[in-house]
């Protein structure tokens, strides 16, 4: 492979759904474009797996008009730096990559926030999305008895697939309380009558399933396999039985890429002005990094960025007011599912508060930011490079975001050699041996 | 559906429907813990998305890759931390 099929007038980093319409309109455009993705799949969170089994005849419609774009997709492959502007460097399984780019898209999507509790780290405690997208690609749920609880619309989604798949959907508990989710419906049914009709059908579905509201989870008991949860309404506690938890306090954007290559932020998502650039010159973003949205806003985002990189001001000035229209219903979904402060304080001192370090709360929360309780106890300092106890610390113990550096996951050693050793070749070093994490 | 896949999980062959994500066929092999923690607890896979390691395995010698992330393939070797 030589260096010069990596160069692209504008790459995007994530296949979801905001990087397949900034692919789409940017190619459509006549640019040479590429999407960068760190999973087999097409189609971001929502509609991954989608390729392989047809269900949603909107990323249907995505995924069609994006082969047909002429866009170049680069699956399996993680971004992890970006040694000087214009460059960034990848991972794919069979080693490092480099790729040029005139304009960059963000496109990184969100990930699920996790907060620990006593026994979250139980086999059998899966992120409440993660477990519907695992058994989505087969993960055996079929007569499993399952509670889902957290907060955020992702919860009733997730007890609806499950249930589809032939769980025994428990009970689902939804930490915010029902007046605020019922005035969401509200505003939601003037604004959107099309997300009801969606929630109504999901609702009918999951008739017979009790559905709780500003109830949430405080432990998961069991031996090496989660057997049943504790839940509270803040005044009765009580406990129900599971063979799984599926429990996610909603998203956070991922912003570490971002970060890495010096876009600013602003309440902790991505700062962009309307045309979706940052504040680099030539880097956009788009989705969820920019805030919690839903797949409708990442759409529109991602369409105004491509078009705005292209150098098609006018056409996207005119999905402004589309625009608008999803960022309101934006703004009224954080206002609904906010955190109740009791979440924020589950965790005991000898909860485990790292996974990756097996490092306890009760250690974490001596120190008063995160670099220190880094340095003191590990924690963040694993595998997943603290993108799930940061985020967490974030939440619980307020610590501030700490600046990024690269690699922004886990490389293995030999793409950061191949990096480092030569900038302009691409490497087709198959690896052998042991292999490390950083 | 695409064909059957086989597969070699901690020395056991298994056969999954093609388009089987890794993790997804290594719980369906009975697989109750994909690693152990540095204090040795076990652990699954939790976000089903790539970010919380949880499930790495390893994939033809290749230690650490995350099975959630990586589609089954005919004559795959697996090997947990069990
Ligand atoms: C686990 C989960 C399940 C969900 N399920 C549903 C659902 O059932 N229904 C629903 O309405 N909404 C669901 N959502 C919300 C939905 O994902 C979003 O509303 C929507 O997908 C946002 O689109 P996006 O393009 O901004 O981001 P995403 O869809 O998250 O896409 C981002 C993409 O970027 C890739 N990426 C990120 N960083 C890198 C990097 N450094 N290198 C390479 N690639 C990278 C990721 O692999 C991903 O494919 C879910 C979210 C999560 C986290
Ligand atoms: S389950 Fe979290 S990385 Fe695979």
């Amino acid at each position: 492979m030589n260096s010069r099929a990596h160069e692209f007038e504008i790459v995007i980093v994530g296949a979801g759904p905001a990087g397949l319409a900034a692919a789409c309109a940017a190619a459509e455009n006549g640019k040479r474009v590429a999407v960068l993705d760190d999973t087999p799949w097409l189609g971001g969170q929502i509609w991954r797996g989608e390729q392989a089994q047809p269900a949603q005849p909107g990323a249907q419609k995505w995924i069609e008009r994006f082969r047909r774009s002429g866009a170049t997709l680069i699956d399996q492959t993680s971004v992890i730096a970006s040694p000087r502007p214009g460059v960034l460097t990848a991972e794919h399984p069979s080693g490092g990559r480099e790729i040029r780019f005139q304009k960059l898209i963000l496109a990184t999507g969100a990930r699920e926030l996790l907060l620990p509790f006593p026994g979250w780290m139980l086999p059998g405690v899966v992120a409440a999305g993660g477990l519907q997208v695992l058994a989505k690609h087969g993960w055996p749920v079929a007569g499993k008895k399952v509670v889902v609880a957290g907060t955020g619309p992702l919860l009733l989604a997730v007890a609806d697939g499950l249930k589809k798949y032939g769980a025994h959907v428990v009970s689902t508990a939804e930490q915010a309380p029902l007046a605020r989710v019922a005035g969401f419906g509200l505003k939601l049914l003037l604004a959107h009558p099309g997300k009801i009709l969606q929630g109504l059908g999901i609702k009918s579905r999951l008739l017979g399933v009790p559905q709780r509201f500003g109830v949430w989870p405080v432990r998961a008991e069991g031996d090496r396999q989660v057997r049943s949860v504790t839940l509270t309404d803040g005044q009765k506690t009580w406990t129900e039985d599971c063979d799984l938890l599926a429990c996610g306090f909603n998203l956070v954007p991922n912003v570490e890429l971002p970060l890495a290559l010096s876009c600013e932020l602003c309440d902790g998502f991505v700062r962009v002005d309307k045309w979706q650039a940052t504040s680099v010159e030539n880097i956009y973003c788009a989705g969820e990094p920019t805030g919690i949205g839903g797949v409708d806003c990442a759409l529109a985002e991602g369409r105004i960025a491509g078009l705005a990189a292209a150098g098609r001001k006018d056409e996207a000035r005119q999905l402004f007011a589309g625009r608008a229209r999803w960022h309101r219903f934006r703004a009224a979904m954080a206002e609904t599912f906010a955190l109740r402060p009791e979440v924020k304080t589950l965790a005991a001192d000898d909860t485990i508060f790292c996974r990756c370090e097996d490092a306890t709360f009760g250690r974490v929360k001596q120190f008063s930011n995160w670099r220190d309780a880094k340095l003191q106890t590990r924690c963040g300092m694993g595998a997943c490079q603290g993108r799930t106890c940061g985020a967490a610390a974030r939440v619980v113990l307020g610590f501030g975001m700490e600046s990024v550096r690269p690699p922004v996951l886990p490389a293995r050693i030999l793409s950061l050699l191949t990096i480092s050793s030569d900038s302009t070749t691409i490497a087709e070093t198959k690896i052998t041996g042991t292999n490390q994490t950083l | 559906m695409a064909d059957s896949v086989q597969l070699r999980i901690n020395g056991r062959m298994i056969a999954v429907p093609g388009g089987t994500v890794l993790a997804a066929a290594i719980a369906a092999a009975g697989v109750t813990q994909f690693r152990r923690s540095v204090s040795g607890q076990p652990r699954t896979p939790v976000c089903g998305m790539g970010v919380c390691m949880e499930c790495r395995v390893t994939i033809n010698g290749q230690a650490q890759r995350r099975s959630c992330q990586t589609l089954c393939e005919p004559g795959m070797e697996v090997q947990t931390d069990e």
